[in-house]
């Protein structure tokens, strides 16, 4: 079970005090899944930073009872003087794991070679990604968190990831955030719209996608302070 | 379901936490190239040797019965110590902001870990610099060398909880960074390190002691000389410096780790 309860976020901005999500409410139950739309600027990355950890709410709380990942395929992490490997010690040393039996799948899933050994920074950005996705696949959680904006490859990658994520771990539970709707109807049973700071469930995904593409002829949500 | 983790948990993953911070900052600042980890304890060496010779130019000993280079060794080591601590944590939350996207990984975490270094560092220097100047002949070995441990160990203290309190104040304004590189270039004067307090009138004496780094650098010559020196210190004013401004730091931390935006 995982619960974002009354959760809000301001920032302060020049502008004055900006509130980006405004009591946001959902729970999502053990192998369960959620798929939240919202298009640029609708607050989905800062949601994804809550749920994470790595920022706190202005108000409101997040109740964690099962393990949730850090956003899937993170590139943001990786220090660029560390050889992929190094980054797959740091992982398992972070979350307790040890880091021996899961080289080869790592080696083999991202097709570094040699590169496996050298410094990230050497990387191309195709490689990177690779790499972030395998060491998501390395640890197990009961929870993913997808942004989609971030698993982007090409499709001989998009098909390797789709396996392990949704088929191999298809007894887990995720929440995938996205600004394309089509996505939301392969992948979810559920979705919600987060639309100007609040995140509005819906009964079907049909309904959702409904007042997505209604929510996308509006004006765009302007900076006006909380 | 309770999933509330025992202390023992939560200091298993801390412990966990701060060795994969530490490897990963060795090779990040170090890198594996010539004399990769061994620059921790090298850098702080170069400095210390070149204060060391500067010092003897200039015969900063004033004339007291301490050799010059014991004189330099300890008191620029000993300024190392806090200063470098907590320069270092100045930006270490902001460098390793993407590394809270992990949930194990807490901003006290990366604080510590910086210190840890650090004082790795500066202490490998003071130990490999005086185990080879005692074999010149040029340091004596320490008189007491427990109290020398005790002097070390309250800088030491002293150097983190500076380090704490000024990396968890970053988190509200940059200008506490600003303010501290000015503030720790005219504090290296007044620290003790560059003479003993027994050499300044008893006005000035006064003053100094205000400052909890010079105590610390008085223990660490007792013990190191012994009575060939006089020294002036109060372990007690001390300590409650370093209790106080460790409780400030942890406090602004826990207000710090709230307001961290992206």
């Amino acid at each position: 079970m995982f619960s974002v309860e009354h959760v809000s976020k301001t920032y302060n901005t020049r502008m004055g005090l900006r509130r980006v999500l405004d009591d946001v409410n959902f729970t999502l139950g053990r192998g369960r899944n959620l798929g939240i739309l919202g298009r640029n600027g609708a607050g989905k990355s800062t949601l994804i930073r809550l749920i994470s950890g790595a920022e706190a709410p202005t108000s409101g709380s997040i109740r964690r009872h099962m393990s949730i990942s850090w956003p899937l395929a993170f590139v943001g992490a990786f220090q660029p003087n560390l050889t992929g490997l190094d980054n797959l010690k740091f992982i398992c040393r972070v979350y307790g794991v040890d880091h021996r039996p899961l080289v080869p799948f790592v080696e083999e899933f991202t097709e570094l070679g040699l590169y496996f050994r050298e410094p990230v920074s050497h990387y191309s950005h195709g490689m990177m990604t690779r790499l972030a996705f395998a060491l998501s696949m390395a640890i197990e959680f009961d929870c993913f968190l997808i942004d989609e904006s971030i698993v982007a490859g090409d499709m001989r990658f998009h098909e390797r990831c789709h396996n392990e994520l949704f088929v191999k771990r298809k007894d887990r539970a995720f929440i995938l955030v996205t600004h394309d709707p089509q996505i939301i109807k392969t992948l979810c049973e559920n979705a919600s719209v987060l639309h100007e700071g609040r995140l509005i469930p819906f009964a079907t995904v049909d309904e959702a996608q409904a007042f997505y593409a209604q929510s996308l002829t509006m004006p765009a949500d302007t900076a006006e302070p909380a | 379901m309770n999933t509330s983790p025992s202390l023992a948990n939560c200091l298993g993953v801390q412990r966990r936490v701060l060795f994969a911070l530490l490897m990963r900052e060795v090779i990040t600042r170090f890198g594996r190239e010539n004399l990769g980890v061994l620059w921790l304890v090298a850098e702080p060496m170069i400095f210390t040797v070149g204060v060391a010779t500067l010092w003897t130019a200039a015969g900063m000993n004033h004339g007291s019965a301490i050799p010059i280079v014991a004189f330099a060794v300890t008191g620029y080591s000993a300024v190392l110590v806090w200063r470098n601590s907590a320069s270092r944590c100045c930006s270490a939350i902001e460098q390793n902001k993407t590394l809270l996207y992990h949930r194990n990984v807490l901003t006290i975490d990366v604080l510590l870990g910086r210190t840890i270094l650090e004082i790795a560092g500066a202490t490998g220097s003071l130990v490999v610099l005086s185990l080879f100047f005692v074999y010149l002949g040029w340091m004596p070995l320490p008189v007491d060398p427990l109290t020398v441990v005790l002097g070390w160990v309250m800088l030491s203290w002293f150097g983190a909880s500076l380090a704490l309190l000024l990396g968890a104040g970053m988190a509200f304004s940059p200008i506490v960074e600003r303010l501290w590189h000015p503030a720790a270039y005219l504090l290296f004067p007044l620290s003790g390190a560059a003479f003993m307090v027994e050499w300044m009138p008893l006005r000035l004496q006064n003053v100094v002691l205000l400052l909890p780094m010079v105590h610390g650098t008085e223990i660490l010559r007792q013990g190191w000389f012994g009575n060939v020196v006089r020294t002036h210190y109060d372990l007690g004013y001390m300590a409650t410096c370093c209790l106080v401004l460790s409780l400030a730091g942890l406090i602004v931390l826990r207000e710090a780790a709230r307001k961290i935006d992206f």
